[in-house]
């Protein structure tokens, strides 16, 4: 059973349409980043997926149920975009009412404190908490209760180095536990090895879905090579102008070259032959896919709209 | 209803908290205790005079205090959770919005009943064990009827402040129709009613004008607590009417049960119906 299934969902706030036709799953035990600029529905379809909002057409699916049914929202956590709680209440008493409404056992409370790194700031109000402190308080109170399926809205905002890699090692631990986590975030580069499928949205409309070789091989962009310590670097970079792969000169005596995915290994193999002192592959980054995505959505709705 | 309890538990410790309950608690006792002695000082006397003109001039004050204390203390339940950013979580959760809405109303419930008791309570303990040859049995039934009816008053407003609560979508504008609702119910509504009276001169039906009351709670509860005096006290302006009201006390205390249940189910409605 999939933790999450959406099929030709949409959503209209009056004439606009926020989210046109989402067919979007995710299965148990799997890590799905939703990747957009602002206002590109990311929230929204969390709300769809929490039952906050009713889809205008489509259907959805939560833990094989309604998202509204009680029993799916004891199974699901929820850290919104820029979490806020009482600020009267302490650390403590804050996650100890959420955990009492969620039907959490009150033992989980200091355990999830502990998690967070909280234990110490836990008698404190949460009006004096920093920006990072009430995120992670946000993560332990969706972390109540064991949740099947974890959403988390920009979790790392706010979070210093260290915290946000605690974070992602959370997220890999829960992983193996087979929960089920939706993340939206901007951090593109530090998500990256954390999901294994990606979901960019753009205007509403779903741009590319798949893991990241899927979406590389799917988007043609070319590998960058550099190099250092060749003999005869101009001849080199002639070369490769001739055979038409965009090449530079950058620092030192590093060269770049690139080229497109299908010719990756013949150009490697004809590189090691002339014995670098040094060599790096760089793959398309999910920063590269998201620009090349989000390219790909401008071109495609300014051709619609011409 | 264990959801409808930790949210009501959380009300009444966040009352506690803030000093709500103490502050009106005290705010009752020494307002009841004043005007129990010096509430005859206009006409020269000075001390406990009589039962009926203590309730009548604590029935005065709970009409004007009553609706604003239960406005103050709800009129940002909701508006302030969503502005706070806690109503998105809450309703994550596996709770109904009706069970929120319920849940808040029997905390502040209970935060106006206990001041209620507290303070008015103290008052009337202070007359009994004070005031010589005062009858215990009239004055605990009196009180009892008091403290019973400015509680169910109070509860009226609160669920008048859950309906602006949920909706408005900013906490000053809530803030703003409390005040316009206290206003209305408090001071304009009887104005208006008196006149009605002078400008029909006579030509209004004289058998209906009594049950317009009705449609005021405050009337309503100065209607329960105005009866059953056998010398009739002072009763000025428009409860007068009162007097020629054909109905029985139970349908007076019902009429008020039924604005507060009818002031949760219009809130009810509205939050349902509430996007986040």
């Amino acid at each position: 059973m999939n933790a999450v299934e959406l099929h030709g969902v949409q959503q209209r706030y009056g004439k606009m349409t926020v989210i046109h036709d989402l067919n979007l799953t995710v299965g148990e035990g799997e890590v799905l980043g939703l990747f957009g600029h602002n206002g590109a529905g990311k929230t929204t379809t969390l709300k769809l997926i929490l039952g906050l909002l009713q889809p205008s057409a489509g259907q959805l699916q939560v833990l094989g149920q309604d998202p509204h049914k009680h029993q799916v929202r004891r199974q699901l956590g929820y850290l919104p975009e820029n979490v806020t709680f009482y600020p009267q209440l302490s650390g403590r008493e804050t996650l100890s009412y959420f955990a009492r409404l969620k039907g959490a056992g009150a033992s989980q409370v200091d355990e999830l404190l502990e998690k967070v790194g909280l234990a110490d700031a836990a008698q404190r109000r949460v009006k004096t908490y920093s920006k990072g402190m009430r995120q992670r308080l946000g993560l332990a109170q969706a972390l109540l209760g064991a949740p099947r399926l974890l959403l988390l809205d920009e979790p790392t905002v706010g979070l210093d180095p260290i915290a946000t890699q605690e974070l992602y090692l959370l997220i890999d631990r829960l992983r193996q536990q087979g929960t089920s986590i939706i993340l939206c975030s901007h951090e593109l580069s530090g998500v990256e090895r954390h999901i294994d499928r990606a979901a960019i949205l753009a205007d509403g409309h779903l741009q590319a879905l798949g893991d990241l070789t899927s979406l590389r091989s799917a988007a043609d962009l070319p590998v960058r090579i550099r190099l250092a310590g060749l003999a005869a670097p101009q001849a080199w970079l002639q070369r490769w102008a001739d055979a038409g792969l965009p090449a530079r000169q950058l620092n030192g005596d590093w060269l770049e070259v690139s080229t497109p995915p299908a010719g990756k290994l013949a150009l490697l193999d004809e590189l090691l032959k002339a014995q670098p002192r040094d060599l790096e592959v760089r793959q398309p980054s999910l920063e590269d896919l998201y620009g090349f995505y989000m390219a790909k959505a401008r071109t495609d709705s300014a051709g619609v709209n011409a | 209803m264990n959801a409808i309890w930790n949210i009501a538990r959380k009300e009444l410790s966040d009352g506690l908290r803030n000093r709500w309950l103490l502050a009106i608690s005290l705010l009752f006792a020494v307002l009841a205790v004043g005007i129990a002695w010096l509430g005859a000082a206009a006409s020269g006397q000075v001390g406990f005079t009589s039962i009926p003109a203590t309730i009548a001039s604590l029935a005065s004050l709970a009409t004007f205090l009553m609706p604003l204390i239960a406005l103050l203390l709800a009129y940002d339940a909701i508006v302030g959770e969503d502005e706070g950013g806690t109503l998105l979580l809450l309703l994550t959760y596996p709770l109904g919005r009706g069970q929120i809405l319920l849940g808040k109303f029997l905390g502040h419930g209970m935060i106006l009943g206990l001041a209620t008791l507290i303070g008015f309570g103290c008052a009337a303990l202070a007359i009994g064990v004070l005031v010589d040859n005062v009858e215990l049995g009239m004055l605990a039934w009196a009180f009892g009827r008091f403290m019973l009816s400015s509680t169910l008053l109070g509860w009226v407003f609160l669920a008048f402040a859950y309906v602006l609560s949920s909706a408005v979508s900013e906490k000053s504008s809530a803030a703003g129709l409390a005040l316009g609702v206290w206003f209305l119910f408090v001071l304009v509504f009887d104005l208006a009613l008196l006149a009605v009276l002078v400008l029909s001169q006579g030509k209004f039906n004289p058998e209906l004008l009594p049950w317009l009351l009705l449609l005021n709670p405050t009337d309503v509860f100065r209607l329960i607590n105005l009866s059953g005096f056998e010398a009739a006290t002072n009763t000025v302006g428009v409860m007068a009417l009162g007097a020629d009201l054909p109905v029985s006390r139970a349908l007076l205390w019902l009429c008020l049960l039924l604005w507060a249940g009818l002031g949760l189910a219009v809130a009810y409605l509205l939050f349902r119906r509430r996007e986040i």
